[in-house]
């Protein structure tokens, strides 16, 4: 038993405040905060908020399904392209690559992450859209055009130009932490599934991949974190109109994209508290979505020491 | 335990009020503090303005060169959006506000004794980017309109050739490109669009941003500019300075009169000019002002002022004293004078007379519990 007054107690007291403060309170009040601001809209528009697509700031018409498709969709084909290429280079970077290749390349991947997310945005407008453009939309838009995914016409700007540069902003995470996750795969279950006559193929697929499914479960789900939440890269490059479009070549507009474009200039009450009770969505989204990831990053934790 | 954890984060938290409260006596400098900056405070007036941010680029230079020639003040300027500087301005955090727009009804009756001084004026160009057509496609505001409302949809509409016999406008669809982001461009554009449509009126409107029929957005004039020059057969609008930099095919425009005119400082400013007469006092509601297709031969019709917002009694601002009022005021006076021959360089466009006299009355209202500022 120790004394009531020990530095130690002292000590758990300090970074136990902190805790609470920092994460818990800060969540509480910027919860606070955003269901306060949000009140009128919420009042105006009640439910009905969520399943109107209209936005119109002139004659105060607000809905925000729009947007909420728009970040939904743009993230989920950033997981559909990114999620395939991340693993790809984390498995060739921890199973198969030299370890001269993989001390190069690894820290490159992870400078990757480092780039701003507007300077990825300005590539995307002034490079990859015009590409986009004459090179993958008006393609798909001609020879698959008769599906409602492809319907043209194809500008550049579009909920696939988003879903690709968004890819390319979680490749770095996801890889990164998929690579450390199959790093972590003992040598000892690689060993013996090649003892027992396996390939490198099949011991990549029997033994590494099951063993750390889950960090590379939450390793997508962070991804996914950072897809839903980025703004300047988006707005950029998805066209910015808030419509409900089938087709991936029409241009869409996500929650981020329409804060950061409208709240400067966002005069009237109740056109504030709109784009505020939009910041509410996204955060309650981004919230059930981190929270996931951190069910899922413990139990993996959970599974090694239990080993 | 838990209670000790209880108390712990009960003392960060009145420490946490402590520290805001602290901050706030700071900022209104009306502390007991030493002497000593007491004494700097009286060498160094330092005034806050907030908003617009396209009138930024000027205001930054006024305040560079005012502070040359009056060292003793010290004029900063953060521009955060019109929006920001009307609640600024309402809150009185700021000495003063800035916005491209007027204040509406609403937010002038709460805003009682607050004066609009336009500054500078702004200009909207309708650019495009027409492989083979240079500068001086000729269009009417019902066209421009019917472009914007999605029901002139190919460039060679028998009512865009009507307008341009001998140019040979190709058979293809126009894309249109609009701002995506709330900005006092938008509104200049929308609000002429209302004058010269009544249908856009009725089912658009006019404000800082949109619920557009048609269009691509892009994000800021740079955004905009970026999808004109890359997309074929593309129209969108943009401030005059930025498509003069970045050397913009852009329209020629029938105002009023029914000339087309070619936007340039001197066009923009004869606008200015004629649409003065018909304007408020500067304490009276400035909501229906608005110089597009304002009359004149030579009157660019897509124009518009960007404006100071100032108490009339500048005692209503926690922290202002009257020497700071009268800093204040001397400071407007050398804008509307002596501060405008920097506009043309930065491609602004300089009051004409008719408006500097108004805003000569105005800043004659200006006064500090009373008290009268100017000479």
């Amino acid at each position: 038993m120790r004394k009531r007054f020990s530095p130690d107690t002292m000590f758990e007291f300090a970074v136990g405040a902190v805790a609470f403060t920092g994460v818990i309170l800060l969540a509480v009040l910027l919860l606070g905060e955003l269901v306060l601001g949000a009140m009128p809209s919420i009042k105006t528009f009640g439910v009905g908020f969520l399943f109107e697509t209209t936005w119109d700031p002139v004659f105060e018409k607000f809905g925000a399904l729009a947007f909420i498709y728009g970040t939904l969709l743009s993230s989920f084909l950033a997981m559909l392209i990114g999620v395939p290429l991340s693993l790809g280079i984390a498995i060739y970077l921890a199973e198969v690559a030299s370890s001269n290749v993989r001390t190069l390349i690894s820290p490159v991947i992870e400078l990757m992450a480092a780039i701003p997310s507007v300077i990825i945005g300005l590539w995307g407008i002034f490079v990859f859209a015009p590409f986009m453009r004459d090179y993958i939309a008006t393609p798909l838009a001609k020879y698959l055009g008769f599906l409602p995914f492809f319907s043209g016409p194809a500008f550049g700007l579009s909920f696939l130009t988003a879903g690709f540069i968004l890819a390319f902003m979680i490749i770095p995470i996801v890889s990164s932490i998929t690579r450390e996750a199959l790093l972590a795969v003992p040598v000892l279950q690689k060993e013996g599934a090649l003892a027992l006559g396996a390939t490198r193929w099949e011991m990549i697929v029997m033994t590494v991949l099951p063993y750390s499914r889950a960090a590379i479960f939450g390793a997508v789900i962070i991804g996914l974190g950072r897809a839903i939440g980025e703004t300047m890269a988006v707005t950029m490059v998805i066209g910015n109109t808030p419509q409900l479009a089938a087709s991936l070549l029409a241009p869409g507009y996500s929650m981020a994209a329409v804060i950061a474009n409208e709240f400067t200039e966002a005069t009237g009450d109740l056109y504030l508290s709109a784009l505020i009770e939009i910041g509410l969505i996204l955060f309650i989204i981004s919230i059930l979505v981190n929270a996931s990831s951190r069910l899922l990053v413990w139990r993996y934790f959970e599974v090694r020491d239990s080993k | 335990m838990n209670w000790k954890y209880g108390i712990a984060v009960i003392l960060v938290i009145l420490a946490l009020f402590a520290g805001c409260t602290g901050r706030n006596e700071e900022r209104t400098g009306q502390g007991s503090s030493g002497t000593t900056r007491e004494q700097v405070q009286a060498q160094i007036i330092t005034l806050n303005g907030a908003g617009a941010t396209f009138p930024y680029p000027l205001i930054s230079r006024w305040s560079y060169e005012y502070n040359k020639i009056n060292p003793r003040v010290q004029i900063n300027y953060q521009s955060i959006g019109s929006g920001g500087g009307i609640k600024q301005t309402m809150a009185k955090t700021v000495s003063w506000g800035a916005t491209d727009a007027p204040l509406k009804e609403s937010e002038f009756a709460k805003m009682p004794g607050v004066l609009h001084i336009p500054e500078t004026i702004g200009a909207v160009v309708i650019a495009y980017n027409l492989p083979g057509v240079g500068s001086g496609l000729r269009l009417s505001g019902e066209v421009i309109a019917d472009i914007f409302l999605g029901k002139i949809r190919r460039w060679d509409d028998p009512r865009i050739a009507e307008l341009n016999p001998g140019v040979a406008l190709p058979d293809r669809d126009i894309i249109v490109v609009h701002r995506s982001d709330g900005s006092g461009t938008t509104y200049v554009f929308t609000d002429y669009l209302s004058s010269v449509s009544s249908e856009w009126s009725t089912w658009v409107g006019k404000g800082k941003s949109m619920n557009w029929p048609v269009g691509l957005g892009g994000k800021g004039n740079e955004g905009v500019a970026g999808l004109i020059r890359q997309n074929p057969y593309s129209i969108g609008y943009v401030e005059l300075a930025y498509a003069t930099t970045a050397k913009m095919t852009y329209a020629y425009v029938k105002n009023r009169e029914g000339n087309f005119v070619e936007p340039t400082i001197e066009t923009i400013s004869a606008a200015a000019a004629g649409a003065a007469p018909a304007m408020p006092r500067g304490d009276e509601s400035w909501s229906d002002v608005s110089i597009v297709n304002a009359p004149g031969n030579d009157s660019y019709p897509i124009s518009s002022f960007t404006y100071l917002l100032v108490y009339k009694d500048l005692s209503v601002i926690p922290g202002m004293t009257e020497v700071r009022a009268k800093a204040l005021v001397d400071f407007l006076n050398w804008v509307i004078h002596d501060g405008q021959e920097y506009s043309t360089a930065l491609l602004y466009v300089p009051l004409p007379d008719e408006v500097v006299k108004l805003n000569e009355d105005t800043i004659k209202l200006i006064n500090y519990n009373g008290k009268p500022l100017t000479g």
